[in-house]
């Protein structure tokens, strides 16, 4: 029994989801769904106990490529994020009519299947495969099931699908390089590398500009507002929940470990740009009308600050990097989530439009209202232990990063609270809103019950993280 | 040796075929001839041989990219039975001059000689400028038969100017010989400029820049089958040859001659990609596609000793790919009088298999994961970065996004657009090609090692 297996299933489910016909495709894909979590699960009692599940097969001679897995700690929790947001997603779009839903469920799950692999490889290229294979279902997610105009929307997604790949091609450019020092793609002989000063930073660079828009970071989030607003809700969670998580896991798992001198010597600019971001998002955001462009920037903020984390090159940072990584990948999916319920009733993304659902939907505006306090890491929640470990990394840095960085709190209290102000409170619209259905509510307990959950007791996450991220530390700091 | 033979015979047992009106049976029995012949040519894999004074050598170059050429050629084989469907009496004239098509890509890569060399370059270009000009009552095709056929004389005059050049160096139309004699130290003057005048020749038939200029008109022109010929298998032909030739004539390239291929390489990839971009017809577009991929397959030498492998892989994935995309340009714009990209509306939802089997193409070239494109271009760039040419691969790699552009054009098209039109008809023919030669593409693209170990 090994980690392959977990690839396998999502694989073969994404087949079979397709295979199923239309009819039956939602519910194949969220059984499939239900199984890959099981198994992660299963698999993480297994790792807990000491079994060690990597994979390596040999897999192309020349150049030598092989087909690696590696299961520690903080590919751990990816996969648990990426677990436990696939069913959810695939819930959350069973009130939606989907037209060609085989060919829809079965790319969310081959795109859970990729981005499981990426987050598990071990070996340079088939890392970089998987990177790349997960980009393809999502573009055309976004392009065939997106909404607005059509010109628009293949505009927002061509764009997107360019930038992240001019992104990755530098990125592949700098896995060739090494290559050619070490003689293989192994996540362990590129570590060991002897690079001087100067590849360093030019191969930190070009991961750079791969993860930069990928998370995004400014100055190369420009494609994320637009492609959020188009896409379909479905494929706006997988992006911002789990997808621009690749990004931030990758620079803990590549970037960082492979250039460290790089990375020490230009901490603060990297820095810089993340908390740059917290400020430029949260600044946008209050001045949005749609409800998903405001919280594209408001994600844009708060990733932010888990990249200024992960570059803080300490272990508070990158301990709350992951956590938070984890902990926003839950709230952006409920808070999108519950866009797209207003949607279904009101039938406007405008914040403006809406107002007095709370009188008419008690259930749906309490939940929609934790979802918010957790958004603003209120105390209690996941999301206050992941900002605030990362803000504790960031004070050991340099204590007005922390500073600043806390503004993402005040900031994000301001906006969010604004918008719950303006579309739940007030004077009543004139449509009737309907409470929450049995599956809508389902899934927005269980993100509910998981934000509430960790935000009391943080300790097995922690506890599976840091021995990984330790390691990761020591080899940063050889 | 066999297999030259071989595909000679299958071309006049075509001709035989419509003395006796048995013109159904010329497809089949050809394909059948066909795979025959391939299996024929892989069992003398590993196994070196001369023939007739040296005439023609086989080794594993001349085998493998034979059997590429023999299943190009099936393929291409495989999809005339509907193209011409309208002209059921040509039918046998026209399959047997592919064949002979292949009989001259097949010495051009098994020559131990310069005059079978020249031959073979002959017989294809011949074979090319009828078939060009095939479709006897269109201007277009008329027009691009006689651009192509006075290109190609040109460059097959400068070609043979060249040979005359080299043998008045070295006295000998032998390849080995004149590699042993190259090597010592005095070499004439002259000698380089055969070279070199061989290598623009050959240029010519790549479609590099600057000698690139017919290929948009004629691939519009010609029938569309044609140009899946040329796109696919005469510019690996052109490739292989003039790979081969470098590697017999000159196993040491002076620093000068590599900058020459790495102006040209990146001359070819930016040209291309930058007039692929601004253009409306598919073939055009393919047309100039294919000049970007000249100038990434034109990489191959710069690492002339470790790069036939590499080589081999990109060949067959562009090819695989290309097969597979005309396959689907057949279909779409069989009965069109235009092959404009607004024929490809909304193929999404009216054809999705095919619309599939050229979006996994398009993605094919441009080099996406894990379509074999992405690792021949991996491969390529590996090459010529151990050998020391690290700014021609960022390039490379601008020129990789730049394509991206105009492929997705196509795939917008397909998925993003109405559909204008019903189409009526299922070619089974086109259909089985275009999966076949998709499926091809990423088995090769899961299991690089099938073909990278072969040399």
């Amino acid at each position: 029994m090994d980690i392959s297996f977990l690839l396998i299933i999502l694989l073969v489910g994404a087949l079979v989801t397709f295979l199923a016909g239309d009819k039956m495709a939602s519910k194949v894909a969220l059984f499939f769904g239900l199984v890959s979590l099981g198994f992660t699960l299963y698999l993480l009692s297994l790792f807990n106990a000491g079994q060690n599940l990597d994979v390596t097969m040999a897999w192309i001679t020349k150049p030598v490529i092989s087909f690696s897995l590696k299961a520690d700690g903080l590919a751990f929790a990816m996969l648990l994020l990426n677990g436990i947001l696939t069913p959810i997603i695939i819930l959350s779009s069973f009130g939606n009519e989907v037209k060609n839903a085989k060919n829809f469920y079965a790319l969310i799950l081959f795109m859970s299947f990729a981005m499981a692999g990426t987050f598990l490889a071990s070996d340079g290229l088939l890392y970089y495969i998987f990177w790349e294979l997960a980009l393809i279902p999502i573009y055309f997610i976004a392009l065939i099931w997106g909404n607005g105009d059509a010109e628009e929307r293949k505009k927002a997604v061509v764009k997107f699908f360019i930038y992240t790949l001019a992104g990755s091609l530098f990125m592949l450019t700098a896995f060739i390089y090494l290559y050619g020092k070490a003689g293989s793609f192994q996540l362990e002989a590129l570590y060991n590398l002897d690079l001087s000063a100067d590849e360093q930073l030019w191969i930190f660079l070009a991961f750079f500009f791969a993860y930069a828009v990928k998370i995004p970071l400014i100055p190369f989030h420009t494609w994320q507002a637009n492609v959020y607003q188009k896409a379909p809700t479905v494929g706006t969670m997988l992006l911002s929940g789990i997808m621009l998580k690749m990004g931030l896991y990758s620079v803990i798992r590549w970037q960082l470990p492979i250039a460290p001198m790089a990375a020490k010597e230009y901490m603060n600019i990297f820095i810089g740009l993340g908390i740059a971001g917290v400020i430029y998002g949260s600044i946008v955001a209050l001045r949005q009308k749609d409800i998903k462009k405001l919280l594209a920037y408001s994600s844009l903020a708060h990733v932010g600050l888990i990249a200024a984390g992960t570059y803080a090159l300490n272990l508070d940072g990158f301990r709350g990097a992951v956590l938070q990584m984890m902990a926003h990948g839950f709230v952006v999916v409920g808070l999108f989530f519950a866009a797209e319920i207003i949607y279904r009733r009101l039938d406007t993304r405008i914040i403006s439009e809406m107002g007095g659902i709370r009188i008419q939907a008690p259930a749906f505006a309490s939940m929609f209202m934790i979802l918010v306090f957790a958004s603003i890491s209120l105390p209690s929640t996941f999301n206050f232990i992941g900002e605030f470990t990362v803000l504790y990394g960031l004070f050991q840095v340099d204590m007005w990063f922390a500073i600043i960085g806390g503004m993402t709190i005040i900031l994000g209290a301001y906006y969010m609270l604004k918008l719950y102000q303006h579309s739940m409170l007030g004077e009543t619209n004139t449509k009737i809103f309907k409470d929450v259905t049995f599956s809508e509510g389902l899934v927005l307990v269980s993100i509910i019950g998981l934000i509430m959950f960790f935000g009391f007791y943080p300790k097995p996450l922690t506890d599976l993280i840091t021995p990984s991220l330790e390691t990761i530390l020591l080899q940063i700091n050889r | 040796m066999t297999t030259l033979i071989a595909i000679t015979g299958l071309g006049v047992l075509c001709l035989i075929f419509e003395i006796f009106n048995l013109r159904k049976g010329i497809i089949p029995v050809t394909i059948i001839g066909l795979l025959a012949t391939l299996g024929l040519t892989m069992s003398e894999y590993g196994t070196e041989a001369s023939y007739y004074n040296n005439m023609i050598v086989v080794n594993n170059f001349s085998v493998t990219f034979s059997s590429l050429f023999i299943v190009l050629t099936t393929f291409i084989v495989a999809m005339s039975h509907n193209f011409y469907s309208n002209h059921p009496t040509k039918i046998s004239d026209f399959i047997s001059i592919k064949l002979f098509i292949l009989a001259g890509a097949i010495a051009m890569v098994s020559f131990g000689n310069l005059a079978m060399y020249f031959l073979g370059i002959e017989i294809l270009s011949i074979g090319l400028y009828v078939m060009a000009a095939s479709e006897r009552l269109s201007i277009r095709s008329n027009e691009a038969g006689m651009k192509y056929f006075l290109m190609g004389a040109f460059a097959s005059g400068i070609i043979l100017f060249g040979i005359c050049l080299v043998y008045g160096a070295m006295g000998s139309f032998d390849v080995a010989e004149i590699a042993s004699l190259s090597r010592s130290a005095e070499l004439p003057a002259w000698f380089f400029i055969g070279v070199i005048m061989i290598v623009i020749g050959m240029l010519f038939k790549v479609a590099a820049v600057p000698f690139h200029f017919w290929a948009p008109d004629v691939y519009e022109g010609s029938p569309t089958l044609t140009t899946a010929t040329m796109s696919t298998l005469v510019k690996v032909v052109a490739m292989a040859t003039l790979f081969k030739l470098l590697v017999v004539l000159n196993a040491e390239m002076s620093y000068a001659f590599q900058m020459i291929i790495v102006v040209l390489s990146i001359a070819s990839m930016t040209v291309g990609n930058i007039m692929a971009l601004r253009q409306v017809n598919v073939k055009r577009m393919l047309a100039f596609s294919g000049i970007s991929h000249a100038g990434f397959m034109l990489m191959t030498l710069l690492s002339l000793s470790t790069a036939a492998g590499t080589l081999l892989y990109y060949a067959t994935a562009y090819s695989l790919a290309g097969i597979a995309a005309f396959a689907v340009i057949l279909y779409v714009c069989g009965k069109n009088e235009n092959e404009d990209i607004v024929n490809f509306h909304g193929l999404g939802k009216t054809n999705p298999v095919l619309a599939a089997v050229l979006t996994g193409a398009l993605l094919s070239m441009g080099g996406i994961p894990i379509f074999s494109g992405f690792f021949a271009k991996l491969f390529l760039f590996s090459d010529t970065i151990s050998a020391g040419y690290l700014f021609l691969v960022i390039i490379a790699v601008i020129n990789s996004i730049i394509s991206i552009g105009y492929y997705f054009k196509l795939i917008l098209a397909m998925y993003g657009k109405e559909p204008n039109e019903e189409r009526t008809g299922t070619p089974v023919l086109y259909y089985a090609v275009a999966v076949i030669a998709i499926l091809l593409n990423i088995a090769i693209g899961f299991f690089p090692s099938l073909i990278m170990d072969l040399m």
